[in-house]
């Protein structure tokens, strides 16, 4: 693993270090909101999108000469083991919920890479991420820490599952009271990982673009905080820190390719963000970086956008068993199909058996077990090797961003069966011949 | 015909604070026509100089997205529901 200096192969350091690490001023960076597509400019209020124009959404404005000014590749390494190393990035004014979000592994392939034919493939980690396995945990993180400070206290969240396991997770630490919505059909494990931290929670008889449509009206009438709406353009920032630790990792240099998932196009946006604010302040050499994406066949708008030339994102109906990512209508898609078409990357779907192939593969390779989305990300990673879309000495990065414990259901008809035996070595010697003859 | 639109929030301030209004229109062009005149600038906010839906914003007919079924010649019927929910990021 690439790591922060010796503190980062010790778990119970990371820990200690993260409780104790004092953090550098409050003083703020970020100046307001701005409507990304008008530009028309909005306090840093609880609002998403841009009421007095266009409804296109708001994006926080910060003060690019100020952080310049404060930060150094030595002040981050000195700082807090986990995202809020990189405070000075994020929209925040106060001392952060810190539950050691972030700086998740960073591992140089050596089994899959061998396997793809590729010599500089490493794979980011976030299926580690704390507290719930998964980089929600991240923009959790900063969203709830806004919430604090704009007076919410009821919080919550539209999910596919992931964010609501973080959400209810990280209310439940910092005190708030938390209701989440997701749809009802959802895998059992994401489920019981978000009811165990007891938030109210809505089951809800549609799918996910559904559940957002309702939770879109509830944000309207109850004053919540809803992470991904009213408090989205806060929660978006978080997921910059996935560029910010990759860069670091990599000792303070940009990959040349990414490859990520995509759902509603946020989280692949702000890596690209992310990086590039890093240019800015000149914590890293500018060059170019290739961005491809990956969604499921089954729930693949941006890929068919990207696929047929197209600049608008037409909605689809999502069946797929990538169900974190299963979003039909996705509110960035737009700017992902940007990124992807001006950096030269592509936007690449794959059916639900290649997901599956590429969780095994995954799995078999590098001893990492992650969910749909990463068995997404994985397939369209080979995808690309494979048609030569990579070249072989090119440093590409590989986000999973998920775990693959929450998603059993996926892969439990394809990984066989363990071999039943008896409490006597004879028993135990058949069934090994068995397994020797199966290879 | 009398159709039911949720207005949301940000758009609230257009109709004194209306949170729901019944308009008559036979289909989502002639409904957001009708919303422009009841309610003078709301069709601004709501479409671009082309007079094209915003490509932020989402318009839904009965719980359905407007887009799986004839976008702004969508027909309308008595006793329907609409809403209009700009686009939220996931998941």
């Amino acid at each position: 693993m690439l790591g922060f200096g010796e503190s980062s192969s010790s778990l119970p350091l990371v820990l200690t270090a993260t409780l104790t690490s004092p953090l550098r001023s409050p003083e703020t960076t970020y100046t307001g909101l701005r409507c990304r597509e008008c530009g028309h400019p909005y306090e840093a209020a609880a609002h998403h999108v841009c009421s007095e124009v266009c409804f296109g959404p708001l994006e926080v404005v910060y003060d690019m000469e100020r952080i310049k000014a404060r930060v150094s590749r030595a002040a981050i390494e000195a700082g807090p083991l986990s995202i809020w190393r990189y405070r000075d990035f994020l929209p925040i004014s106060s001392d952060p919920i810190d539950v050691g979000t972030g700086l998740t592994p960073l591992l140089r392939s050596k089994g899959l890479a061998q396997r793809l034919g590729l010599r500089h493939l490493y794979i980011k980690n976030d299926g580690v991420n704390v507290p719930t396995l998964s980089f929600k945990d991240r923009v959790v993180s900063v969203a709830l820490t806004r919430a604090r400070e704009l007076g919410f206290t009821t919080v919550s969240c539209a999910s596919t599952g992931n964010l609501a396991n973080s959400t209810a997770a990280i209310a439940a630490h910092a005190g708030l009271k938390c209701c989440v919505f997701i749809p009802a059909d959802l895998e059992a494990g994401k489920i019981l990982g978000t009811l165990v931290y007891n938030p109210t929670v809505m089951a809800v008889q549609g799918n996910y673009d559904q559940v957002n449509r309702l939770c879109c009206e509830v944000a309207n009438s109850h004053g919540w905080g809803f992470v991904n709406i009213n408090l989205r353009p806060y929660y978006a920032e978080g997921s910059k820190t996935l560029a910010f630790e990759v860069a670091e990792q990599l000792g303070w240099r940009l990959p040349d390719h990414v490859v990520a998932p995509l759902a509603s196009g946020s989280l692949y946006t702000k890596i690209r963000k992310g990086f590039r604010e890093f240019v800015e302040t000149g914590l890293v050499e500018e060059k170019p970086i290739r961005f491809s994406g990956a969604q499921a066949a089954g729930c693949s708008p941006i890929a068919q956008a990207f696929a047929q030339g197209q600049d608008f994102i037409a909605p689809v109906k999502p069946n797929t068993i990538a169900k974190s990512i299963a979003i039909g209508n996705p509110a960035d898609g737009p700017y992902a199909l940007d990124v992807a078409r001006r950096s030269g990357g592509s936007i690449t779907a794959v059916s639900d058996g290649e997901i599956v192939s590429a969780i095994k593969l995954l799995a078999e390779t590098e001893g990492i077990f992650t969910e749909t989305a990463g068995g997404t990300t994985i397939a369209v990673l080979k995808k690309l090797a494979e048609s030569g879309q990579i070249a072989s000495d090119e440093t590409t990065v590989v986000y999973i961003t998920g775990n693959g414990l929450k998603t059993t259901e996926a892969v439990s008809d394809a990984i066989g069966t363990p071999y039943q035996i008896d409490a006597r070595l004879e028993s135990f010697n058949r069934a090994w011949d068995q397994a020797q003859a199966h290879g | 015909m009398a159709i039911q639109v949720l207005i949301p929030t940000p758009l609230q301030k257009f109709t004194a604070d209306q949170a729901v209004v019944e308009l008559e229109a036979r289909d989502v062009q002639g409904l957001i026509q009708a919303l422009d005149e009841r309610f003078p600038g709301l069709k601004a906010r709501l479409c671009d100089e082309s007079g094209t839906l915003r490509r932020f914003l989402n318009i839904y007919v009965n719980n359905e997205d407007i887009r799986f079924l004839n976008n702004q010649a969508t027909v309308l019927n008595d006793g329907d529901e609409i809403s209009i929910i700009p686009a939220v990021a996931g998941g």
